[in-house]
């Protein structure tokens, strides 16, 4: 297996030159990755063997990737933020058909106002959309979770299709050592594309998508239901095989230093590496805390959080999205539901938006609040995390008030 | 495979659920009759969703998908690099769309497609209005029709779809109407064979939308080729073809009388719309015979 230094944009190519995608279209909007130019260069230069539609919009991107792939081959597109915001319609498509399309999605913040760096607001807004999610803690994982998408996303018990969520500019533009599987390993864990159920072949016609009354739309929705629910188990086995296969762990949740721990924060994505590092630090001060990592956000993983959260009594649950308008961010909605019969006290924080960093003294401030809630030394906690003192006072403009 | 419930002569089942003198119709039939079973239909959701069917039941059988009302273009794109990239040349897509789905909200993924060169044929069907929904103003609605949303009468002309087509150097592009079927047939036929994106802009009158008595679609679609209204021409690897032109223009009010979208004009506005249409067919011939 060699080892190459790539960025996240470059192991999400990597992966989708592996699963030997046929057809890609994508569009550079803005703010973009270099995704679509990757892929485009592969392509150009014969090493990736598909057709490449240089589409005029990602919502052209999404419904070619659509179609192609329900006309028989594996079709490959990527996005971030207002590129995913413009897909959202497509998206349904996509899912509803149950047209396993696998996609990074380069995570950034959504306009107004315009910014072009990370936060988890694009993909969040998607997260009932019927695409399975999962969120990247480096670029390793980057090009393992697609690897594994394509897995899952195309089994026949699952047909749905997946977001292979990164990091604006700490995963997609941050260079790392990777190991990339050989060609033939990954031949042997995704086969060649083979369209089950829905596809077009004038040898075999069927008519797809038309319209379906309320006596059926719902059973449709529910079959969509039971493919997540079904996702879990071929998730662990494709896991288990991944391991085998790769020699590289990868799970749906992953408790870090949890099982003593007094307190617990939860989070997603590339923080997940620094809370780490904070952790450990804490841990030789004594203080018990730890980790708990989401990898597989949709299908939202309640029995493996419920193990992991077990008898905890204080637990964070850190939300790089604003979740506007809701008692919490999404994260923190869905992990408080899924123990929603267990004695903790859940607390949750916003931060990391627009592309903030979130630093290991953010976390630290995180984790110290929660012991003191362990410790009955405080009541409330700080909701919104590194928010200046002035905040309000930013380009407010007084006119005709 | 489909369970075939009822045999019928073409691929379009007998029996559809169209309106009466529904002139779309006359030209999925004759479409497809033209291009025969190896074709992949792309449909918005527009009136021609009617042959996408309902449930499990669908008018049509060939393999086709229901996009949505933009990307119709988008989708056949779609289609069409799949089968190029399995090594299949032959299976003609066609993306089959209304004059809203196509030249307001289509037009970009349309664009794309055109400027590409992707081997699609994309067929208009221009009832001028979004007749599934309700009749509402299109930019394809003529000047001074009435609909749900220009009540009172379009105050501006109609989008050419065709030229915006040309602009785009396509190899094959042509209007054509329901009352010329050999006309039509001839050049999908010519559309089918082009290696490249071909498009058709095929005029057809709606009785439910332009409230006039179904049994006169064919009669209309004729009145307008003959007062003006519509012009029958192909644009053929830079050639430009005038197919019919009237030695005299009959007066609009023939083409206009029987519609109740133009019920409200007065006799000023039906003047001003004479000296519109009069005027705008001139110029375009006159374009048309330069470029050809």
């Amino acid at each position: 297996m060699p080892f190459k230094m790539l960025d996240g944009n470059a192991a999400a190519v990597e992966a989708m030159k592996l699963a030997k995608v046929q057809v890609v279209s994508a569009y550079p909007i803005t703010p973009q990755s270099s995704i679509a130019e990757k892929l485009s260069e592969l392509v150009a230069s014969g090493e990736l063997k598909a057709e490449y539609i240089r589409v005029e919009s990602e919502h052209t991107a999404m419904s070619a990737a659509t179609t192609a792939q329900l006309a028989g081959v594996r079709a490959a597109t990527a996005t971030a933020s207002q590129g995913l915001a413009l897909m959202h319609e497509v998206l349904g498509m996509t899912a509803g058909n149950r047209v396993p399309i696998v996609m990074p999605v380069v995570n950034r913040g959504l306009a107004a106002p315009w910014t072009l760096w990370c936060e988890h607001g694009d993909a969040m807004s998607e997260r009932d959309m019927g695409w399975m999610q999962f969120y990247c803690q480096n670029v390793q994982e980057v090009l393992d979770l697609t690897l594994m998408a394509y897995r899952v996303a195309e089994d026949e018990n699952v047909l749905t299709p997946a977001m292979v969520c990164l990091d604006g500019f700490f995963l997609s533009h941050s260079m790392q050592k990777i190991d990339v599987p050989d060609q033939e390993l990954v031949d042997a864990f995704i086969p060649p594309y083979k369209p089950k159920n829905l596809y077009l072949d004038t040898k075999d016609p069927m008519f797809i998508c038309d319209l379906t009354g309320p006596n059926e739309y719902t059973e449709m929705r529910y079959q969509q239901k039971i493919a997540m629910d079904n996702a879990f188990d071929v998730i662990e086995k494709a896991q288990k095989e991944f391991s085998e296969r790769f020699g590289r762990e990868l799970d749906i949740v992953e408790g870090y230093r949890t099982d003593d721990a007094e307190v617990v924060l939860v989070a997603l994505g590339s923080m997940c590496g620094t809370a780490k590092y904070v952790v450990n630090k804490l841990r030789e001060q004594g203080k018990k805390v730890g980790l708990l990592k989401i990898t597989v956000f949709r299908p939202f993983p309640v029995k493996q959080i419920r193990e992991v959260l077990k008898g905890k009594k204080v637990v964070g649950v850190y939300d790089r999205s604003a979740g506007l308008g809701g008692q919490g961010g999404p994260v923190w909605c869905e992990v408080s539901a899924s123990i929603k019969d267990l004695e903790c006290d859940i607390r949750h924080y916003v931060g990391g938006l627009g592309g903030r960093d979130v630093t290991a003294e953010h976390i630290e401030q995180i984790f110290n609040e929660l012991m003191e809630i362990y410790a009955g030394e405080r009541k409330y906690h700080t909701q919104w995390i590194d928010v200046k003192e002035n905040a309000m006072e930013i380009r407010q403009v007084i006119k005709n008030v | 495979m489909y369970d075939i419930k009822h045999e019928s002569k073409g691929l379009v089942s007998h029996g559809v659920s169209a309106c009466a003198g529904c002139g779309l119709e006359l030209i999925m039939r004759n479409v497809l009759d033209v291009l025969g079973e190896d074709t992949i239909i792309i449909i918005p959701p527009g009136c021609s969703a009617l042959f996408s069917g309902f449930g499990n039941e669908t008018a049509l059988k060939i393999p086709g998908f229901q996009g949505n009302l933009e990307n119709t273009a988008a989708c056949a794109a779609g289609v069409r690099a799949a089968l190029n990239a399995k090594g299949n040349k032959d299976t003609t897509v066609l993306a089959f769309a209304g004059d809203g789905a196509t030249v307001d909200i289509g037009i970009q993924a349309l664009s794309g497609v055109l400027e590409r060169r992707d081997k699609v044929l994309y067929v208009c069907y221009d009832n001028e209005a979004y007749m599934n929904t309700g009749i509402q103003g299109s930019s394809s609605t003529p000047y001074f029709a009435s609909t749900t949303t220009t009540p009172a009468g379009k105050p501006t002309g109609r989008k050419d779809l065709v030229q915006i087509a040309i602009a785009h150097d396509i190899p094959y592009a042509a209007t054509a109407s329901i009352h010329n079927l050999s006309d039509l047939r001839k050049k999908v036929k010519k559309a089918k064979d082009t290696d490249g994106p071909s498009l058709l802009h095929i005029h057809t009158p709606c009785p439910t939308g332009w409230r006039y008595d179904p049994g006169k679609s064919i009669e209309l679609a004729k009145a307008a080729v003959q007062t003006g209204c519509w012009i029958l021409y192909e644009y053929e690897n830079g050639k430009t073809t005038i197919n019919y032109k009237p030695a005299e223009l009959k007066p609009v009010e023939q083409y206009i009388q029987p519609q109740g979208r133009y019920k409200g004009l007065t006799g000023e506005q039906r003047q001003e719309l004479q000296e519109h249409v009069t005027k705008t067919y001139e110029k375009y011939i006159k374009k048309l015979e330069n470029i050809g």
